[in-house]
């Protein structure tokens, strides 16, 4: 095992981390657009894992095990993920856009309730855990005393595949120009001639493909799923996010590597530590600074 | 301030009480409507003094019922043990008493160090953090094994009874409707409608936020500390997000701000989940349709999204009835 600080604890703490980033990702991207916090984006990261556990099995009949398939099921995940963000925001969000903030928060935590009753009442899916399957063989490296699986690489290939995906549509492509202007003022923006409403429908898309990616990429990774799978990850990517700066992209990605670290840090040296560190993370950052590390302060206009 | 008259509340307490006493010796309601209307008082406390935060103060609590636990486990924790002590002394009724009302001191106390640093910010965070201090609060109960761990506390002495009950639910309704009427009360309104004009107008918001948060905090504490003594267990899923969520849904159905509204929630929605709970038993053993209990809140988080999306405001609004309305003398 070796100490808490090993190059093996390093290593899980940043595929955790990669994971995390990828929730993260979009709740700090919806947070942006629509000063919404998305409590439902949880369970949006399940939906992708459930649609990545059925896409496997059906894709199974005619593709052979491989890079193909686990491709193929990654791209489901994907559009899992994206489609039942486009629908909570398209029946639950979008009516209240212009009603008090407070109004659509409360939404939020009836359609994440919505899912996780829905698919443990289902009869079809049910509220056990299920085994997820192996969609790529395991195999071992050995690094020194560290012994890392191909899974690491996969993770982290594919939350920086997605990463810089990302960067390069909203710096580079007028979609993310316009994402960045709808984030700096909806009225304006329409006024430019932006259609708002297609662009914030594209944020909550964009968000939950990747959080469904990273529901595949967990169900690969921790072989467990089950409706109430996407509370305790949606959580502490929403305190990762917090602790980046809400609302700031690269924000996200270093606070979910650093919860991802802190936490795996604080596994090992406790497991009811390990449960906790994420509270005392945010508790620290609201007290000592509430803009977390990248955001910038914003003051109220009168 | 004019002064404060109670005679109507009172008048209407009286009646219900007396009504609910005779139905009881009559017959009319055997133990079973006891125990849901019991249960409907002890959720009367926990959804109005949520809506003291949510609806009245405008912040926004996800885990009310994590106040409850601390309450529950900490008055439980005492009676059990002077109970092992002493059985049947006369000094039982005092200990419970001084027992629940520890229970909601520990459980206000957490909740102003769960407050401070949340409600000093604006936005959204205290949501986030409530949330978080109730799974954290599940996981250290679950891992406590003085308190039962999993198993829960057991063998809690059977304490709470429906003039208890009552007493203390009356007593909260006069309390907080007194509080909301009263110069503190306004603050707290102010800080709802506008914080930042609330704050320019010259009103400590920290201040009033943490207020109002610590006496939500402390009467779910006690209500927490009347469950576990009606039900004689105290049990960690008892306190999870199903349950703060359930107390959210009354708030929201009631009307924001409303004590009226979260007293008629309280005890619709307490009816309205045991007709379902009969209602799912029935159609799995007799009809054979295979459902479980997950549709009951499938059912209650269409109810939520349908509130938001088509009546904002809930049952009551903002109104009040007549009765928890104090008149105000003519000037």
């Amino acid at each position: 095992m070796g100490s808490i600080f090993s190059f093996q604890q390093i290593v899980n703490g940043l595929q955790l981390g990669a994971i995390y980033a990828l929730i993260a990702l979009g709740y700090t991207m919806v947070y942006g657009i629509v000063r919404l916090i998305n409590f439902a984006h949880g369970d949006f990261f399940m939906v992708g894992a459930y649609a990545a556990y059925a896409a496997f099995y059906m894709f199974n009949f005619f593709l052979p095990q491989g890079n193909g398939l686990a491709f193929a099921v990654l791209i489901v995940a994907m559009i899992g993920g994206a489609a039942v963000a486009l629908l909570s925001n398209q029946f639950a969000y979008k009516p209240l856009r212009y009603k008090p903030r407070l109004s659509s928060l409360v939404t939020a935590i009836g359609v994440s309730m919505l899912l996780e009753y829905l698919f443990s009442a289902l009869p079809f899916i049910g509220p056990s855990p299920r085994g997820f399957p192996e969609l790529l063989m395991k195999h071992m490296y050995r690094f020194g005393s560290a012994e890392i699986s191909n899974y690491v690489v996969i993770d982290l290939a594919v939350a920086a595949v997605l990463m810089i995906g990302l960067t390069y549509l909203v710096r580079r492509t007028p979609l993310g120009k316009a994402m960045r202007a709808v984030s700096q003022d909806k009225d304006a923006a329409k006024l430019m001639g932006i259609d708002v409403e297609m662009v914030i429908g594209f944020t909550f898309a964009v968000g939950g493909a990747f959080a469904g990616a990273a529901g595949l990429l967990a169900g690969l990774t921790y072989p467990r799923i089950q409706p109430y799978m996407g509370i305790l990850p949606g959580l502490k990517a929403f305190i990762a996010a917090v602790l980046g700066g809400i609302g700031n992209i690269p924000g996200a990605v270093l606070g979910a590597f650093i919860m991802g670290l802190a936490e795996t840090f604080a596994t090992a040296y406790n497991s009811l530590l390990g449960e906790g560190i994420a509270f005392v993370i945010l508790i620290v950052v609201l007290l000592l600074r509430p803009n977390g590390i990248l955001g910038e302060k914003t003051a109220d206009k009168i | 301030m004019d002064k404060i008259k109670l005679p109507k509340l009172l008048i209407a307490g009286a009646i219900f009480y007396v009504v609910i006493q005779i139905l009881i010796h009559t017959g009319v309601l055997n133990g079973y409507f006891v125990v849901i209307i019991n249960r409907s008082l002890i959720f009367v406390i926990l959804a109005a003094t949520l809506n003291l935060i949510n609806g009245i103060t405008g912040q926004f609590s996800l885990g009310h019922m994590g106040f409850a636990a601390v309450g529950a486990y900490t008055s439980g924790t005492i009676t059990t043990l002077v109970y092992h002590l002493s059985p049947r002394s006369f000094t039982d009724n005092l200990i419970f008493l001084a027992a629940i009302v520890i229970g909601g001191i520990a459980a206000a106390v957490v909740g102003f160090l769960i407050g401070f640093p949340s409600l000093r910010l604006k936005g959204d965070y205290l949501a986030i953090v409530t949330l978080g201090f109730g799974e954290i609060i599940r996981t250290i109960l679950n891992n406590i094994d003085y308190v039962g761990g999993p198993r829960g506390l057991l063998g809690i002495p059977k304490f709470s009874n429906f003039t208890v009950i009552f007493l203390f639910t009356f007593f909260t309704i006069v309390l907080l409707r007194n509080l909301v009427i009263s110069s503190h009360g306004r603050a707290m309104l102010s800080i709802r409608e506008n914080e930042l004009a609330s704050e320019l107008v010259g009103v400590n918001t920290t201040r009033y936020k943490v207020l109002g948060f610590v006496v939500g905090a402390f009467f779910a504490g006690i209500a927490g500390g009347l469950l576990c003594h009606l039900l004689q267990i105290a049990h960690p899923t008892q306190y999870g997000f199903y349950a703060s969520a359930l107390i959210l849904i009354m708030v929201y159905a009631g009307g924001m701000g409303s004590l009226t509204g979260s007293i008629i929630a309280a005890f619709s929605l307490t009816f309205l989940t045991e007709g379902l709970r009969v209602g799912i038993d029935w159609l799995r053993d007799t009809v054979g349709i295979p459902i479980g209990s997950e549709w009951t809140m499938v059912i209650y988080a269409l109810l939520l999204i349908f509130i938001m999306l088509f009546r904002t405001e809930g049952f009551m609004g903002m109104k009040e009835s007549s009765i928890l309305i104090i008149e105000e003398k003519k000037v």
